[in-house]
Parts: C-alpha cells; sequence; structure tokens
C-alpha cells in the first residue's frame, strides 16, 4: 500500500489533478491522405492515431452480410509506445480483445444497415500509450468516423473512473492504473442518451463506489462531446477553400 | 495489376512522354519535406517526417540482450517497417510481406554500411549488448516511403539518447548520452517510366513505374544500392541518377541538420 499512499498528496495526484479531473485532451480530425476519415488523439501522454476506410466491398466474400455492412477494427500498440520494454509488433491477446470490445461499441451507432454486402474498417494505432488507451482509442475512432462521413446515430466518448485506496480517480493514467489494490473501469457512452457502449472493470467495487464512477464519466463525456465536435467543426467549418492541409503533429 | 492501376499507368506515361509529371515538379525535384525530431517521448529517439503528403514516423528503443557469438565485443541493432493499414488502401494487416521487408533492409543496410552507429560501445559491463530497434511506421502513402523512412530513420538517430545501463536494468531516464552518429546517410530513390527517370515519386508514378533504384549515401560515397522492379538501367543512366543522388544528399543533409 505505500506504493498507493504517495498517489496522491494533500488531494492532488502525481501529475497535478484533482481525483475528478481528466487530462489535457486535444483532437485533431482529417490527419491522413490515404482514408475517408482520421483522427489524431492527444490525451495525456497517449498518443493515438485513428484511421477509417469504407463502406468498400467486403472480403473475403463469405464474410459478407447481405443485410448490413461488415464491422472490422483493429486496434495496435507500436512496439516503442510504452515507457519500458520494446514490445512485440502484431497482435497479442490483449489488443485482440480490445479490437474486439471497441468493434461492438460503433457496431451500435454505426447504421450499418446503410451498406449492405460492404465492410467498414477502423485502425487505431497507439503511438504513445500512458494509461487509458483504449478509451482515447475509442474517443479518437468516433472523430474518424464522422469524419469518413460514415452514419451514426450518435458520437461516441470513453474515459475509464477508478479507484486507488480510497479515493475514485477519473482518467486513470498509468502509474495510477498499476498500483496495488486498485480498481479501474473504462466505460463508453453514446453521447445523446448516455448509453453504455463499452464497460469493463477490474478490481474490487461496491456497488455505491460504481454508480458515483459511472456519474463522474456521464460528466466528462459532456466535455469530450465538446472536444470531438470542434475538432470536426475545424476540418468542416472552414471559410473560404474548404480545403484542410492534411498532416499529423506530434 | 488491377484495371484501374493499368488506366493510370497508361495516363501517367502519355503525360511523361510530354516532358512533364503527375505534380507540378521537375523530375529530380523532392515535394516539400518536412521533419520533426524527438515527438514520442516513450522512445529513446524518434523523428516525422513529411514529404508531400507521405507520412512516416521512426521510433528508437533499446533492450539488452546477447552479442551474436561471432562478434562479443558488438552490440546489435534492427530495423523494422510496419505498413500501417491506414496509410495505404493495399496495406493489409498481418506480417510484414516483402515490400516491408525490403524497404526496412534498405534503410537498415544504408546506417549499417555507412558505419555511423558505434555498436562497439554499446558493449556492457557484464559481457551483455545493448540492442537497438529502429522502428518505421509508415503513417500515410502518398509515394516514396523509401527515402521519407530513411530520413526519418536518420532524424531519430540524430536525437537518441542512450539509456543507461545500472545494475542489470536499462535506465531511461535522466541525463544520458546522445548517440552521436558518426554521419548523415540519406536515401534517394529514382523511378523509370517509359525511359524517363524521376526521383520522388508520387503514389500513382510509384505504381506506374517499370523500377527503381535507392541509392543510400553518405557524403561523397555511395554506402548502399537496391534495384527493384523489373525495368532495366543502363550504366550511363545509373551515373546519371547517381550524380543527382549526390546533389540531393545534401540538399537533404541541411533538412536534417536545420532544427
Amino acid at each position: 500500500m505505500s506504493k498507493n499512499e504517495k498517489l496522491i498528496v494533500n488531494g492532488k495526484r502525481t501529475d497535478g489533478r484533482k481525483p475528478n479531473e481528466f487530462r489535457p485532451l486535444s483532437i485533431k480530425a482529417h490527419v491522413l491522405s490515404n482514408t475517408e476519415g482520421s483522427a489524431l488523439v492527444k490525451w495525456g501522454n497517449n498518443v493515438i492515431l485513428a484511421g477509417v476506410r469504407g463502406p468498400r466491398e467486403c472480403i473475403p466474400k463469405h464474410m459478407t452480410d447481405p443485410f448490413k455492412a461488415v464491422l472490422k477494427v483493429r486496434y495496435s500498440m507500436a512496439p516503442f509506445s510504452s515507457k519500458e520494454e520494446h514490445g512485440r509488433s502484431g497482435p497479442n491477446r490483449r489488443s485482440i480483445e480490445i479490437s474486439k470490445i471497441i468493434k461492438h461499441v460503433f457496431e451500435n451507432v454505426v447504421i450499418l444497415e446503410k451498406f449492405p454486402k460492404s465492410q467498414i474498417e477502423i485502425y487505431i494505432e497507439v503511438l504513445q500509450s500512458d494509461g487509458g488507451t483504449r478509451c482515447a482509442a475509442i474517443t479518437a475512432a468516433a472523430v474518424a468516423l464522422a469524419d469518413a462521413g460514415i452514419p451514426m446515430k450518435d458520437l461516441v466518448q470513453a474515459i475509464a473512473v477508478g479507484k486507488v485506496g480510497d479515493t475514485i480517480l477519473l482518467d486513470l493514467n498509468y502509474v495510477e492504473d498499476s498500483a496495488d489494490n486498485g480498481s479501474d473501469m473504462p466505460i463508453a457512452v453514446a453521447g445523446r442518451n448516455k448509453e453504455v457502449l463499452a464497460f469493463q472493470m477490474d478490481g474490487m467495487l461496491t456497488k455505491e463506489d460504481m454508480s458515483i464512477m459511472f456519474d463522474m464519466a456521464f460528466e466528462a463525456s459532456e466535455k469530450i462531446k465538446e472536444i470531438q465536435i470542434k475538432a470536426l467543426e475545424e476540418v468542416y467549418f472552414t471559410d473560404e477553400k474548404g480545403e484542410t492541409e492534411r498532416y499529423i503533429e506530434l | 495489376m488491377s484495371i484501374l492501376n493499368e488506366l493510370r499507368k497508361n495516363a501517367f506515361i502519355d503525360i511523361i512522354k510530354k516532358g512533364k509529371r503527375l505534380t507540378d515538379r521537375d523530375f529530380f525535384d523532392y515535394r516539400e519535406i518536412n521533419i520533426e525530431k524527438d515527438v514520442i517521448d516513450t522512445a529513446a529517439g524518434s523523428a516525422l517526417v513529411r514529404i508531400g503528403e507521405t507520412q512516416v514516423l521512426a521510433a528508437i528503443k533499446f533492450a539488452v540482450g546477447e552479442p551474436y557469438s561471432d562478434r562479443p565485443d558488438e552490440g546489435v541493432f534492427s530495423t523494422n517497417a510496419e505498413f500501417v493499414p491506414f496509410a495505404n488502401p493495399s496495406f493489409e494487416s498481418g506480417p510484414p510481406d516483402e515490400n516491408s521487408i525490403e524497404l526496412a533492409r534498405v534503410v537498415d543496410r544504408a546506417i549499417r554500411s555507412a558505419e555511423i552507429v558505434d555498436v562497439k560501445s554499446f558493449v556492457l559491463d557484464d559481457g551483455k549488448v545493448l540492442m537497438m530497434f529502429i522502428d518505421l511506421w509508415i503513417l500515410d502513402d502518398q509515394g516514396n516511403i523509401t527515402d521519407a523512412a530513411g530520413l526519418a530513420a536518420m532524424g531519430a538517430l540524430l536525437c537518441t539518447k542512450i539509456p543507461k545501463y545500472e545494475n542489470g536494468v536499462l535506465v531511461r531516464e535522466g541525463k544520458l548520452k546522445d548517440l552521436a552518429p558518426k554521419g548523415i546517410v540519406t536515401s534517394h530513390t529514382f523511378g523509370k517510366i517509359a525511359d524517363k527517370l524521376y526521383v520522388d515519386a508520387v503514389l500513382d508514378e510509384d505504381v506506374a513505374s517499370e523500377g527503381k533504384i535507392t541509392y543510400g549515401v553518405m557524403d561523397d560515397k555511395i554506402v548502399s544500392v537496391q534495384k527493384s522492379g523489373e525495368a532495366g538501367f543502363s550504366k550511363d543512366e545509373l551515373f546519371e541518377i547517381m550524380d543527382i543522388a549526390f546533389k540531393k544528399h545534401s540538399e537533404l543533409k541541411k533538412i536534417l541538420k536545420g532544427d
């Protein structure tokens, strides 16, 4: 527990945040030239690129759905994205699970029935990580889908809420996430009706804790939504030419 | 080749026969080049390179390992390229394909032959050595990713800090020594189509090209060559573009040193 005590001193976290504060979030949409839509999300020390391709013909053919589009998601962490060791390239069990979770989020909001027999691909590349990458990935993918002009019922936001010791913390960073006896609960919500589209938890929480944590996530999601919308407005509500330059700024 | 690519190729040949390129440039001019160094905090060194709309990120990390048995007094480094699926509609998820492996090896060979990385300094006290990983992340392919990857790798090497080895673990923070490469290498890729040669292809020129030559250059030396594609080149052609490669090397070197 001594490791945990240092995580909150005088009500402040290691990075100076209050318990209910999330890390600085900036989003730039439309940063890639070979996708229909893309977004660069910088969330604290997380740097995540999402690109969307499609709708296009579904390959392989036997996966085709005659009634709706098939959604394919690849979440991948670059081997240089973590502070410690150089990782291995390619999918592992963790990234495959996260890809699946993200797929289910967007199967809910994307109007797949509009595009029978086709596929929509979401590619997410984590370039720098510091805890909370799956939530940042979902937040990025939502903007990339909107940038691609793919019809959706709603814009999705995601954020993790956790508990370290006796304190409930919003948006855990890596150190907080790896604390002893800590709990971590990533949640993705549909912006307007707050339907929960992704929900995971590991740790040990009471019902009361979880209720407070949900409310914190809902409140934060409103602010995240504003940042997402601003990123899209910057691309689409331009003055004269309407053409924005596409490039990544790290 | 797909029908669409066949049509693109034909259109490109028509244009090139008129002495023009797909973009408004001379045959031996690069598009605008932009290099940002030290962009990934979790890496020991990194650089994001843009050539026109092509975007490549290089990142370097270290680990501790065993030396090769025949070279116990040297550390090791390896280069890997990831063609991220969103970078080009033809890139697919999965293990590296022949193009990705070729690109990584061409970039690696230039750095290795130029001997700009002092691998002897990678030897640690206990007989173990530092292993350096150069990752080339192709983020947006609008042509000529080889030169962009070469520039990104070089940019990353120029700002790489070597972690300290203390009590059997690597310390990646605090005051660290610079890698300080002993020279600057750049790659220059020339395409050939309808007996015309050009540098820095855009994507359609890449797709249409009959063959390519990549020269790795350091100062007044060629340090690596790769020919790719079916086209044949005459000796005169090879030497004409070699002279241009030297000129381009000094231009790109200035950009690399820039910030």
